[in-house]
């Protein structure tokens, strides 16, 4: 249901950016989607990874500080009107979205999104009954998200 | 708690007016030293109109000259040293930062006075022969790391001398080897409960139970976090290099003031700006004069370090006198927009915010004639969310803290971690960039 997320914190300087992506991938850990917040001092760059173990601990040995955040990944129909619909059922139970991105690959001619909502399990609980897909083991890579 | 009493600690048990009787006894003869040895004080004495022999007492020391760090810098390398050549046996020079360091001096009395204080400190921190000491203070010029070696031996503890550096071997050592105290600068003992974290030791599980820590001031809230953190007893242990090193004084198990080696080390305090002496209780300079050293006698050296004498006994039953622990120096007061702030008050704001003690640095600009104060905090596990929005909430609450305490407005950054400058030895907190 619910899948992890890795944050790292970059300061807001060429070349920043490029420190934990190469550190990822000397440990040939592929960055399955990511989005980047930014301040004019700083970013957060957010990852998913297939495996968020793995990538903490490459990365905390490499000197950065992680955050693990439990996030939604929704696959929503890649129609007009389909992300209304999830967010719709969002509102009704008065969960707060703090932030979205979307997944850089389609799966199944579906869009597939992340979703950072105050309460990931409110969040779960109010989707239920909705026709949604929350995807937790399956990549776009075919490879597993832990 | 009570502590066995150990012999090594019976000059500290001394009563007072005997105290003062040996006093006296040593200011005549470090006098007539000075005077006979040093071109600079024989003029300093002369000038203020004084005879070797006008001093009789202790209470007479104020009628000496003072002695300031420009002083060591003006005769450097050897124009203070009292005894010849050939009977030093040990130099050790400042880290100097600008120009030139300053360089002590010690013959072979005086590396067993040193090894006797710093003998006396780790019996007031309940150290005993058996005891395991992990010397983390730097080996070399610094005054830290042999001081504390040679105070270990003489206990007979078990020293080992790992100086500093190489984080993940003092963490392996110290697990290894059952070390039971640690002496380091407490920057380097946060710097090692980080690292500790990171590579999944807990130092609570370890034997470890006391911690030395000196050769930088320290707040009572970082005391807590370090004694918490690491499940050990945190001890402040005084001195500075142009006196005789670590050992002009040491805390004893009460934690309540340092306790002055004062048969050795004469204290006074006094008004920084008039030099008059201030009484016991009121906050101003401390003064000392070493009264048994014979290679480089310092009478009445400023020290700049701020803090006032306890005359109430201890309830450790020491009869000499306690200084309160040195909150900060006259000489890291920061005057931004014509306000006195200390590194250490923004150090209490930040433990309030955080409940632990991020890595940071303060750093002052001007621009357009207007002061700036900036405080840049490195990111760390407590601080990092995924949430713009948590991150300047909190820088937000760090600000409002440090504006709540020193009464200025200051912006608050964040920086990747391992970014600030760190040091194994002083770390140095303030960046002035304001070109005064």
């Amino acid at each position: 249901m619910k899948i992890h997320q890795v944050s790292v914190f970059v300061e807001n300087k060429p070349g920043r950016l490029l420190a934990p992506c190469e550190t990822l991938a000397k440990a040939g850990i592929n960055i399955i989607t990511l989005s980047l917040a930014d301040t004019h001092q700083y970013g957060i760059l957010r990852m998913i990874v297939p495996d968020w173990q793995q990538a903490k601990e490459v990365l905390e040995r490499a000197g950065f500080v992680v955050n693990v955040a439990e996030v939604l990944a929704i696959e929503v129909p890649d129609h007009p009107g389909g992300l209304a619909d999830v967010l719709r059922a969002i509102e009704q139970a008065g969960i707060n979205v703090e932030y979205m991105y979307a997944f850089s690959e389609r799966l199944n001619d579906k869009a597939m999104l992340v979703f950072r909502f105050e309460s990931a399990d409110a969040a779960v609980a109010a989707l239920a009954g909705c026709n949604l897909k929350l995807v937790s083991n399956i990549t776009p890579a075919g490879k597993k998200i832990t | 708690m009570t502590t066995r009493f150990h012999p090594a600690s019976s000059p500290d048990f001394v009563p007072a007016p005997q105290l003062r009787e040996l006093q006296s006894q040593r200011l005549r003869a470090v006098v007539r030293r000075v005077y006979d040895q040093t071109k600079l004080y024989r003029n300093r004495i002369n000038e203020a109109g004084l005879r070797p022999e006008s001093i009789e007492s202790i209470d007479d020391i104020a009628q000496l000259p003072f002695t300031v760090k420009s002083d060591l810098r003006d005769t450097y390398p050897f124009g203070l040293f009292a005894s010849p050549m050939d009977e030093i046996v040990r130099l050790h020079a400042s880290s100097g930062t600008t120009g030139k360091p300053i360089v002590v001096a010690y013959n072979r009395h005086d590396v067993e006075i040193w090894a006797e204080v710093i003998e006396r400190a780790l019996v007031s921190f309940g150290l005993h022969e058996g005891d395991i000491l992990q010397n983390s203070y730097g080996y070399g010029l610094f005054t830290g790391g042999l001081g504390l070696h040679y105070g270990g031996e003489r206990l007979g503890a078990t020293v080992i001398p790992t100086s500093g550096g190489n984080t993940d071997r003092q963490i392996m050592i110290m697990k290894d080897f059952g070390v039971s105290a640690i002496c380091c600068t407490p920057s380097y003992f946060l710097h090692i409960l980080d690292r500790a974290a990171e590579i999944g030791v807990d130092l609570r599980s370890l034997p470890l139970r006391a911690g030395i820590f000196g050769a930088e001031p320290w707040t009572d809230a970082m005391r807590q976090h370090i004694e918490q953190a690491a499940d050990i007893k945190a001890y402040d242990i005084y001195g500075l290099t142009e006196i005789i090193g670590p050992g002009v004084g040491a805390e004893c198990h009460c934690q309540n003031g340092i306790h002055i080696f004062e048969d050795h080390f004469y204290p006074e305090i006094i008004d920084p700006n008039t030099g008059q002496p201030l009484p016991d209780g009121e906050t101003g300079e401390l003064v000392l004069t070493t009264l048994s050293k014979q290679a480089m006698p310092i009478l009445r050296f400023r020290t700049r370090d701020v803090t006032s004498l306890v005359s109430e006994p201890c309830p450790c039953g020491r009869t000499i006198r306690r200084i309160h622990r040195i909150s900060h120096r006259t000489d890291d007061m920061i005057i931004i927009r014509g306000c006195n702030v200390f590194p250490s008050q923004i150090e209490t704001a930040l433990l309030e915010v955080e409940g632990a003690l991020p890595h940071y640095q303060i750093i002052l600009t001007r621009s357009r004639g207007l002061d700036q104060m900036e405080v840049q905090i490195e990111v760390n596990a407590q601080i990092l969310s995924d949430r713009i929005g948590a991150m300047e909430e909190l820088q937000a609450r760090f600000a409002k803290q440090i504006e709540h305490i020193i009464g200025l407005h200051v912006v608050v950054t964040l920086a990747e971690p391992r970014t600030l400058p760190r040091s194994e030895g002083k770390l140095r907190r303030v960046m002035d960039q304001r070109n005064l």
